[in-house]
């Protein structure tokens, strides 16, 4: 009896400081060693040699002249502490009064749409509240109103989102999608908004 | 749109057999204490360990005493899980400086990952420091997998061995699962992961300035390292709140097929390792084969519900179908999150990329339903295996009684003790799910938990529960589950599916070894062949269906009936 005891405390010793300690350690200093920059969460500089956030976690944009991205349920809003998605459920009143709380908003921010073009990204919240994506259709529709409140030509903004957008990884894998903020830093970086904080 | 699905659910089948046929031979190497190419690195580790262990690998045991050695290991590991929670504020690696975790969550979750559940009552990013997420969290990730190895070994081992009363060592399965097989994977795939983008760091949170000027904090943390055993070991207990949608834990497509593949990785390769074990392959490519076309199906079906949407958002937008993608993730898509939902509740894993509560009521019946099934299509690390394995010698008695013949599996005479171990293992975890269900829908306890109302609030209970059973550890997550209501009932849910099912298997494994082979006769039901693979699914599809038909007709079948008459709550 005693004796399979003392084993098993033994064991979790050993395993623990194997698989607990060496085996992340290990993993953590290889990561620092080859790939410093994904390993420290994609972080981007901006001009400023600030960090203006990661590659990979979407942030907050309501401004015209920025592309918004879509709507979360992290904290108040992509807090990338408190992660997740919305959980309501198809039959949640909430769930639908919210969809049509953003297609109104959509609508309202994006002259000219029509209800039957906004892609279903754009109305619903993502799994994380922190999606860096949105998809090129949602994109699309934004491209007048950021044209307009920057006064660029609609191409020019158009040839930007084309830059960041991502087809199918090896061809197959995942669906297309527009990095927001790569999009919103780089429109940043050709023509600062003069009357921005 | 229709081709893409093909071709992705092609690819990722056949990269599934080509990885896990090598994998199961070799596994089935390691246990036979065969040589294999890592020998010349590992015996040494593992001869180290015995020496610390102070055991003689090469004792073998009884059942009783195997059951006895994995019952002490896994109560240590508890204690020592709770423990470091509740000491954590004191330790190293905790630069959020959280306090220690409240004892009834700690319970709760200490429970959650020695049972290789991984149900979540806290929120990672805002709860536990890295010390308990590397030291405690991710090394029982490791063991409880390996603890469902070992089991699934000594039962294979039970039906293979003749006229013996011993399975196996277990501290001998424990070890080499680590050694052999879950550590070097992990060390094989996470640099794929870092690659890619998941963060390997013990640094503390960053602070950003968003675009617009608002305040950013980014969780950091070592999540690579733990990411890669939580498919691979079927435990599925994210680093961060949002798990695998999180884009740190499952930043690109290519990540996220890595992880449905090595969800089923293992799973797969023990088939093959059965076959092979058992000396005639075809024994484990009829499990195989039965678990292909389960899975399959349930994809078509979750994909069907989730690709034709939910219809009040339709009306809105004014066209006939939109897809559903609440709770979803751009990267992902309808398909990859359909796929990686039914992928994570066929087995015991419950990862998720995205948020099944947020499905539609049917596309959310099927990960339901895959962990009401117990968990047998391809199922948990280990536990997968033993699980179709009870059900293989449940079909063969049906099938000995329509015939009114001694059945046999494996020329092992299924007699009464074995059927009656069984059923104690197809049971109590329904029995359990069901109970504890129905105690959280007439509780005022149990009620308080639930956020979205109407037929789905029941669904959202009797998920959770059957999560817990089945140690799959998913949620219907809206539901608030960190109350001492839930934190203890989930607790004692897990443990009860666990070991309910654990023992009984051990059991088996030990009445099955001291039998003697009778050879194949005429009157012997053939398990080798289609008509198995038809009759085992038809086994598991009634009993499944019978149990669980009434709770979900009031839950997901009436969520659906409701959805489509636009009656909302």
């Amino acid at each position: 009896m005693m004796k399979e005891l003392r084993t098993a405390i033994r064991a979790i010793i050993v395993f623990t400081i194997m698989l607990g300690l060496i085996y992340p350690l290990a993993v953590t200093v290889f990561a620092q060693i080859f790939f410093k920059s994904q390993a420290n969460g994609s972080l981007i500089v901006n001009q400023d040699g600030k960090i203006a956030g990661s590659v990979l976690i979407g942030q907050s944009f309501s401004s015209p002249e920025y592309f918004h991205p879509r709507s979360s349920f992290a904290g108040t809003g992509y807090d990338a502490i408190q992660s997740s998605g919305s959980c309501l459920g198809p039959t949640n009143k909430k769930l639908v009064e919210a969809v049509a709380e953003n297609l109104s908003k959509v609508l309202k921010e994006n002259p000219g749409v029509k209800a039957k073009d906004v892609p279903v990204d754009a109305v619903t919240a993502s799994a994380s509240g922190l999606d860096p994506h949105i998809s090129p259709e949602y994109a699309e529709l934004q491209i007048p109103r950021v044209a307009k409140a920057r006064s660029m030509d609609v191409s020019e903004v158009r040839a930007l989102v084309d830059k960041y957008t991502d087809g199918r990884q090896i061809g197959f894998l995942g669906e297309p999608r527009v990095n927001v903020l790569l999009l919103n830093l780089e429109l940043d970086r050709i023509k600062k908004v003069s009357n921005r904080r | 749109m229709a081709g893409s699905m093909w071709f992705l659910l092609f690819i990722y089948l056949f990269t599934l057999l080509v990885l896990s046929i090598p994998l199961g031979l070799f596994m089935a190497k390691v246990f036979n204490r065969e040589k294999t190419f890592l020998d010349f690195l590992l015996v040494p580790v593992e001869n180290f360990c015995y020496r610390i262990f102070k055991i003689d690998a090469r004792a073998e045991m009884r059942w009783t005493q195997y059951a006895f050695a994995l019952l002490v290991f896994n109560l240590v590991g508890l204690v020592l899980l709770y423990l470091l929670q509740r000491i954590q504020q004191f330790l190293p690696f905790n630069p959020r400086h959280f306090g220690a975790v409240a004892p009834d969550l700690a319970f709760n979750t200490a429970v959650s990952f020695v049972t290789n559940t991984n149900w979540q009552a806290y929120s990672g990013e805002s709860t536990m420091s890295y010390l308990v997420q590397m030291a405690g969290l991710a090394v029982q990730n490791f063991l409880s997998a390996a603890t469902g190895i070992a089991v699934a070994i000594a039962l294979v081992r039970g039906i293979v061995r003749k006229e013996t009363k011993t399975i196996g060592n277990f501290w001998f399965d424990l070890t080499r699962s680590v050694l052999w097989i879950l550590l070097p994977l992990s060390l094989l795939i996470a640099p794929l992961y870092i690659w890619q983008g998941v963060p390997q760091n013990i640094h503390a949170y960053t602070d950003v300035n968003t675009l617009e000027g608002a305040k950013q904090v980014i969780a950091q943390g070592p999540v690579a390292s733990q990411e890669v055993i939580k498919e691979l070991g079927t435990n599925g207990g994210g680093f961060f709140n949002a798990n695998s949608s999180h884009p740190f834990e499952n930043p690109t497509p290519l990540t996220n097929f890595i992880q449905i593949l090595t969800i089923f990785l293992i799973s797969a390769a023990l088939c093959i390792t059965f076959g092979k074990m058992s000396g005639d392959k075809r024994h484990g490519i009829v499990l195989l084969v039965s678990m292909i076309l389960l899975f399959v199906t349930g994809f078509f079906f979750a994909y069907k519900f989730e690709k034709a949407g939910n219809p009040q958002f339709a009306a809105l937008m004014q066209r006939g179908t939109v897809e559903n993608m609440e709770g979803k993730e751009v990267r992902f898509g309808v398909l990859n999150s359909s796929l990686f939902a039914v992928v994570t509740t066929c087995t015991s894993c419950g990862a998720v990329n995205s948020m099944h509560d947020s499905f539609t009521p049917l596309g959310g019946l099927v990960p339901l339903f895959n962990i009401e099934l117990g968990e047998v299509i391809f199922g948990g690390v280990g536990s997968g295996l033993y699980g179709i394995l009870l059900y293989a010698i449940l079909s063969v008695f049906i099938a000995g009684l329509m015939v009114g013949r001694t059945p046999e599996y494996l020329g092992k005479k299924i007699q009464s003790f074995e059927v009656k171990m069984v059923m104690l293992g197809v049971l109590i975890s329904p029995a359990c799910m069901l109970v504890l269900a129905a105690i959280g829908v007439v509780t005022a306890g149990g009620m308080a938990g639930i956020s979205n109302p109407g037929p789905h609030g029941l669904t959202q209970v009797l998920y959770a529960f059957s999560s817990g059973a089945g140690n799959n550890g998913s949620a219907f997550a809206g539901l608030s589950a960190n109350t001492l209501f839930y934190n203890i009932l989930m607790g004692v849910d897990m443990l009860i599916g666990r070991f309910a099912m654990l023992i009984p298997v051990l059991a088996v494994a030990g009445s099955l070894a001291e039998k003697k082979k009778v050879p194949m006769s005429i009157g012997t039901f053939p398990t080798t062949g289609f008509l198995f693979v038809v009759l085992l699914i038809g086994v598991l599809l009634i009993v499944g269906a019978l149990t669980f038909f009434p709770a979900i007709s009031l839950g997901p079948i009436l969520d659906h009936l409701q959805m489509l008459k636009g009656i909302l709550y």
